[in-house]
């Protein structure tokens, strides 16, 4: 590999560890004033940082780990990778032929016009309780930003692109895979950021509707029984579900983008 | 052929000598009676002439007398409204396998998400072996004088750099004849004699025909064995310089044409 394109390996360490220190120092700092504000708290609606803590490290760590943390990540996943992997499929075959594209296009805009928790009602009646229904919803309702985007991106490609693709002859396949999707992949990771913070959103919500078991689930159920260190519990675990998967997406997208963001740096963006 | 004014008499119909390129192996590529409209605008109406196997042959006219649109023709990729272009033989109607393209807008016809090499290697996938390609691609990178800089991505490069990732390209994919649209008219004056030096010395090394479109008159006559100048509004016709093929290019060709009527007189401006 070219040396020009990495900097020296220090240099890199040096700059990571900045940047962790600039991007935790205010958490840290909230944190701590929590912990300190709330350690004499005798509010039931406010209880101590301490014995929140203190439920995160029996419920969640423990039976809670199996009984709710487990089955609501994997139904996440599979909405999100079905919502993905649909979303990105369609969009292609969609945005390549002009005809099929214009017969969607009423059709989508209708779709992703409904506000996807208006679903939960039929989803129960079609799916009922449990996890199939919970998968369908997050599929269903967040996949149109990821369909949209990447029907926007196939259909962007550079008129001189299919040129060369033409005048070389590439097979349907090889322009798919080497051109197509490359060209349209920036606008793909835009729409699928927001399919995945849909899904997230869906995954509480619909756990809260039609689930016994799962995150959303058991914030409701603990907010309904008045477990309020359970139900604070709960609100963080969700948080740090939904910033873990948002850091493991981009980290992800840095890597398969990592043509653009050299493409940008040198087309005097940064100038 | 001269120029004429009114639209040409001499259509593909009255004129199917397709046979005869056939019979005449030296032309590679021949253009009967080519016309483009662009819906009531006419760009070419009716232009003639013929290729011949090994001949560097520029075509220059001014802006908007229809270049591009007639190298897009030539190269399968834009249907003719009338007329055809015969390609060793065989009427165009789709981008032929042993033609290549060198865009103008190098940046935009180099992938970016894709190293040179690979960028080099796509076009070959079709029709050379695995292990045929690695010994290849090195060869004309090293022609165009990228050797060692396969790894680099077309933006990690100068435009004259990227123009000869994309001529690299060009030469990799072994096509008869490599057709160039204007591709030095974004690159800065020195860097353009490099390249024109260049494509006349890969020219060479790879053998092969090249036509090189260009609103350079200067250019034209340095590259070209023969110039063609396209003029008329709507371009009508096309008036050929003599050939001073083989008299530019020296011994150094193996594949000479000693019948080429116009070989002889070289051409003097």
């Amino acid at each position: 590999m070219s040396t020009s394109v990495t900097p020296p390996r220090g240099a890199e360490r040096g700059g990571r560890i900045r940047l962790f220190l600039l991007r935790a120092w205010l958490p840290a700092c909230l944190l701590a004033l929590w912990w300190m504000g709330s350690a004499s708290s005798t509010s039931l609606y406010f209880p101590s940082l301490q014995s929140i803590t203190e439920t995160l490290r029996t419920d969640w760590l423990g039976p809670g780990f199996a009984e709710h943390l487990l089955p609501s990540v994997g139904k996440f996943l599979a909405g999100f990778l079905i919502a993905a992997l649909a979303g990105v499929g369609l969009g292609l075959v969609v945005g390549m032929y002009p005809v099929l594209r214009a017969a969607a296009e009423p059709i989508v805009q209708f779709l992703r016009s409904l506000p996807p928790p208006v679903l939960l009602p039929l989803g129960l009646l079609l799916f009922g309780i449990g996890p199939s229904m919970n998968i369908a919803i997050i599929a269903f309702g967040a996949i149109w930003p990821t369909l949209l985007n990447t029907i926007d991106g196939v259909r962007s490609l550079d008129p001189q692109l299919t040129e060369m693709t033409r005048s070389y002859r590439l097979t349907r396949g090889q322009k798919i895979r080497y051109v197509i999707l490359p060209n349209a992949g920036p606008q793909i990771f835009a729409g699928l950021r927001t399919t995945l913070q849909m899904s997230i959103i869906l995954i509480v919500v619909s756990e809260m509707v039609a689930s016994t078991n799962g995150i959303g689930y058991y914030v409701l159920n603990s907010q309904q029984t008045f477990a309020v260190p359970q139900t604070w519990a709960g609100t963080l675990i969700l948080g740090l579900l939904g910033y873990l998967a948002n850091l493991v997406f981009i980290r992800f997208e840095r890597y398969v983008l990592r043509w653009q963001a050299g493409l940008l740096a040198s087309t005097g963006s940064g100038a | 052929m001269k120029m004429t004014e009114t639209y040409p008499q001499t259509t593909a119909q009255d004129k199917p000598e397709a046979d005869a390129a056939v019979a005449n192996p030296n032309v590679l590529l021949q253009l009967q009676g080519l016309q483009k409209n662009y819906g009531h605008v006419r760009i070419l109406a009716g232009v003639d002439f013929e290729i011949r196997k090994g001949e560097f042959v520029c075509v220059v006219g001014p802006s908007g007398s229809g270049k591009t649109t007639l190298l897009k023709c030539m190269a399968g990729l834009l249907a003719p409204s009338g007329g055809q272009t015969i390609f060793e033989g065989q009427p165009v109607t789709e981008p032929p396998a042993k033609l290549a393209v060198v865009f103008q807008d190098y940046s935009r016809s180099l992938l970016p998400w894709m190293t040179v090499w690979q960028n080099v290697e796509l076009p070959m996938k079709n029709k050379f072996a695995k292990a045929e390609r690695p010994a290849r691609i090195e060869s004309v990178l090293e022609a165009v004088g990228l050797g060692g800089k396969g790894n680099l991505y077309p933006w990690q490069m100068s435009g004259g750099m990227q123009q000869r990732a994309a001529i690299a390209r060009g030469l990799a994919y072994q096509p008869d004849v490599l057709l160039m649209d204007e591709p030095f008219a974004a690159v800065d004056a020195q860097t353009r004699i490099e390249l024109e030096d260049l494509v006349l010395r890969v020219r060479q090394e790879f053998d092969t025909t090249v036509v090189f479109v260009t609103h350079d008159i200067d250019e034209a006559v340095y590259l070209g064995d023969r110039v063609i100048v396209l003029s008329g509004a709507p371009t009508t016709s096309a008036a050929t310089s003599p050939s001073t093929y083989p008299g530019r290019v020296t011994s150094a060709t193996p594949n000479s044409c000693p019948s080429t009527p116009g070989c002889a007189p070289k051409y003097s401006n």
